[in-house]
């Protein structure tokens, strides 16, 4: 992605997310109201993410890879189900990931 | 106000892994700062770095941050009668206007009018000031360690997804959701360009919350 791309990116996600938050106090409430809509929106985090989480930790461009990364990722699941706070979580996923990168 | 300060200083640590992230994805610290002081949405400027750095397309990019941000116009149908705010105060307003402020301002409820206001105005203002610094210091960090293997940074990026995720998971219901959009994604990344299938996991979304449960 070129410079000029990447503060397009910039630009426009700011540009968007500050609109988004502006609209909510601009429309009226009933105009949002319809119930399908609110359980889609509820759910369009849940989905992102995971597919956010998959995107990061085993792709690489168009290709499922396996690799260091998904150590990690087992090492954050871990310190998840364990109740580990946010940034245990990251570290801990870091960790493992560079020490299983530099022994191969 | 104790609630709101301790919301603010948790949140605002996770503004680390993100500047981190940013600056993985190809970002400048500058950029990477500009985007937490403009966008401040935690989840959709993951999502753009994110997109960013698995090699997307800008759109897709764009796409996805706005996509993650809609939830922010239901929290300010919500404040909007609570706050009643008008001119630069509802600017300002909306742009604090994320899960945390309305969370803390919807949780003060059984104390009145007044103390979910003070909620809103000190949780929001509070974790955009820690957001801000700690994406600074995220930047700063990963710039000084450089290649981002090395140090685990590609595996934090999806480990702090995961962790924004895993609260998120409250019922067995939307576990199944989560799978379903893991499988998804999978499933889809050989077949679209690279970025795309985050993006189009939107359709699980629209396929689970279609029917009434």
């Amino acid at each position: 992605m070129s410079a000029t791309t990447m503060w397009i990116v910039l630009g426009a996600t700011s540009a968007l997310c500050f609109v988004i938050k502006l609209l909510g106090y601009l429309i009226p409430e009933r105009w949002l109201g319809d119930a399908r809509l609110q359980r889609i929106n509820a759910l369009i985090p849940i989905s992102l993410l995971s597919a956010l989480v998959v995107a990061e930790g085993v792709v690489v461009k168009t290709h499922v890879v396996i690799d260091h990364r998904l150590a990690g990722l087992g090492v954050a699941l871990v310190a998840l189900f364990a109740r580990a706070p946010f940034p245990v979580v990251v570290v801990a996923a870091a960790a493992t990931s560079a020490l299983v990168y530099h022994l191969h | 106000m104790r609630d709101s300060l301790s919301v603010a200083v948790t949140v605002g640590t996770y503004g680390v892994a993100f500047g981190a992230a940013s600056v993985a994805a190809g970002f400048s610290v500058l950029q990477s700062c500009l985007f937490s002081l403009l966008a401040f949405t935690g989840a959709s400027q993951f999502a753009a770095v994110g997109v960013v750095a698995s090699g997307g397309a800008a759109a897709g990019a764009i796409a996805a941050a706005a996509l993650l941000g809609t939830r922010n116009t239901l929290y300010g149908i919500q404040m909007a009668p609570l706050l009643k705010v008008r001119g630069v105060r509802r600017v300002v307003a909306a742009q604090i206007t994320i899960d945390e402020s309305t969370g803390v301002a919807l949780s003060q409820a059984p104390r009145g009018v007044a103390a979910m206001r003070e909620g809103f105005w000190i949780t929001g203002t509070g974790v955009f000031i820690f957001w801000n610094i700690f994406t600074l210091l995220g930047a700063l960090g990963a710039k000084a360690l450089g290649n981002p293997a090395s140090w685990g940074l590609d595996a934090a990026v999806p480990a702090a997804f995961l962790g924004l995720l895993w609260p998120r998971l409250r019922t067995n219901f939307l576990r199944v959701v989560a799978v379903a959009s893991m499988v998804f994604a999978i499933v889809v990344t050989p077949l679209l360009p690279a970025g795309l299938p985050i993006i189009t996991t939107v359709v699980v979304a629209v396929i689970f919350g279609w029917r009434s449960r």
